[in-house]
């Protein structure tokens, strides 16, 4: 799985933060939060699709290939 | 509520959308349909007030991506009634469209000031046809007046001083601006608006507008006039209910009344969601509500989940409220319950790089904080907030 981030776009409030904890960090000085692995394993895909549904600012994106069929 | 074959969404903001793509995601295979009275598809909103105000974000890049889900988009299309009985949403030009699951996300739109207002120059702001509007109204020569100053006007206000428009007057009949967030982080909002050259009149109302066709000028309840050629009304919002008079849905302050499983109180196939609901919160007495961005994400995608399982499957809805706001790039923001603690202490304040950490604790029990440019506290509060056990309240 791929996950997409615009950091460009991020405005650092650290929502991914909290509903991806293995995903994403955030220090209080940053301008952009960190994608701390851009290709995880298949175990943290909730916690991507949390990440890019929780980011009001629109930076994270799952891979086109990796979006979940709805 | 397993077996249902038609599930309509009414309202197609935020909340509506989560709601959709949890269907699919929840497994719902039958038909969807969303019904959305404005002419757009999904948008963000927050940076109605901020990016596209200043014009560094073009408003077609707040669309949500929204050909995730399969459904059929009634937008431009109002739900005029719900019956009930027949199970069917009467929309605005007569058309019928039933239901076996409804969630009902029809938001709020901005309160409306209660007396006569001039028809030119009065804007309120909750669209992005709003934005646009209120954009195209200003140059830096208009003296813009922005009646309240919760989070909505201050940013407001912010991006108007950020535009050049030279002179722009915050009123509020608080003290200080943000009243919810208490006097510690007013105070440095009002600083923050002070420095940028935004007039403050704080402690005092409008007691009437001037102008007859345009507005020229508000009168204060203490005599004084502040001329102004476009006025903002940022007084808070009300729920988009009205279209479920006669329902027989319970209502509380206007807003559907929900169980904690987001469940309309009393309907078992009817779940709301976003700005338009309220329900029980363990540590409150009374049912509240959450007008910010990520309930309603949050409460949509349990609701969706609730209203798919069986009912002795449901799962309560129990968030840590969150919101924040930006203003002159200062980052605020809130987690939890703050504006119900009964004592507010501050543990972190630096003028100097603008950061301050307030907390709030009912009897020794933290109900939430609020920081500025503190992102990192902020989310040890929330973490906080959401190991702790809810008592009773
Ligand atoms: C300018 C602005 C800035 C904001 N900034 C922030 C911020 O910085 N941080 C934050 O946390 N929150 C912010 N918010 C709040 C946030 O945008 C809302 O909480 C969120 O939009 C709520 O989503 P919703 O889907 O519940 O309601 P809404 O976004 O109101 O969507 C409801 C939709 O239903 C439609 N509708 C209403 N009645 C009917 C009907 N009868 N039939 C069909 N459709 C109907 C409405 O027109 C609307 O399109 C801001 C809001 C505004 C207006
Ligand atoms: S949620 Fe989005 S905007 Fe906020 S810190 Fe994460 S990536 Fe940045």
């Amino acid at each position: 799985m791929r996950i997409e981030f615009d950091a460009a776009l991020c405005d650092a409030h650290g929502q991914c933060v909290i509903v991806a904890p293995e995903l994403f960090d955030l220090g209080d000085d940053d301008d952009a939060a960190t994608l701390l692995d851009p290709q995880p394993g298949e175990r943290l895909r909730g916690q991507a699709q949390a990440a890019a549904d929780a980011c009001p600012a629109a930076a994270i994106a799952l891979a086109a290939a990796d979006k979940l069929p709805r | 509520m397993t077996q249902a074959r038609r599930i309509v969404i009414a309202g197609a903001g935020l909340a509506g959308l989560r709601a959709g793509e949890a269907l699919r995601d929840g497994g719902f295979d039958g038909e969807l349909t969303v019904i959305g009275d404005e002419p757009h598809p999904p948008y963000n909103r927050p940076p109605l007030s901020k990016q596209v105000l200043t014009g560094t974000m073009d408003p077609d890049r707040c669309r949500f991506p929204a050909d995730r889900i399969q459904a059929t988009w009634l937008l431009g299309t109002r739900a005029a009634a719900l019956d009930r009985a027949r199970r069917t949403i009467l929309l605005h030009d007569g058309r019928q469209v039933p239901y076996d699951g409804l969630v009902i996300a029809t938001g709020r739109r901005a309160r409306p000031w209660p007396g006569r207002v001039p028809p030119l120059g009065v804007h309120t702001l909750r669209t992005v046809a709003d934005s646009l509007a209120l954009r195209r109204a200003v140059d830096p020569a208009t003296r813009v007046a922005v009646l309240g100053a919760g989070f909505l006007g201050c940013e407001v206000a912010a991006s108007l001083r950020t535009l050049g428009v030279a002179t722009v007057t915050l009123i509020d009949i608080a003290p200080h601006p943000m009243p919810g967030l208490g006097p510690e982080i007013g105070a440095r909002v009002a600083a923050m608006h002070a420095e940028h050259g935004v007039r403050l009149r704080l402690g005092t109302t409008v007691a009437r507008f001037e102008g007859r066709r345009r507005v020229t000028a508000l009168h204060m309840a203490d005599g004084t006039r502040i001329p102004a050629d476009v006025v903002l009304i940022a007084l808070g919002s009300v729920p988009n209910t009205e279209w479920l008079a006669g329902s027989g849905l319970a209502l509380h302050r206007g807003s559907v009344l929900c169980d904690t499983h987001c469940m309309a109180v009393g309907a078992d196939r009817i779940a709301a969601a976003g700005d338009v609901a309220a329900w029980p919160h363990p540590r409150l007495s009374e049912p509240f509500q959450v007008e910010h961005w990520t309930n309603a994400g949050d409460m949509a995608k349990a609701a969706a989940a609730n209203l798919l399982a069986a009912p002795a499957h449901r799962t309560p809805y129990t968030p840590v409220p969150t919101f924040w706001s930006d203003q002159y790039g200062a980052k605020i923001q809130s987690a939890g319950l703050f504006g119900h603690a009964t004592r507010r202490t501050v543990v972190e304040d630096d003028p100097g790089s603008g950061r301050l950490v307030v907390e709030g604790d009912r009897d020794g029990e933290l109900m939430g904080a609020v920081t500025v440019n503190r992102p990192r506290a902020l989310i040890g509060y929330q973490r906080a907030l959401a190991a702790s056990p809810a008592p009773a309240a």
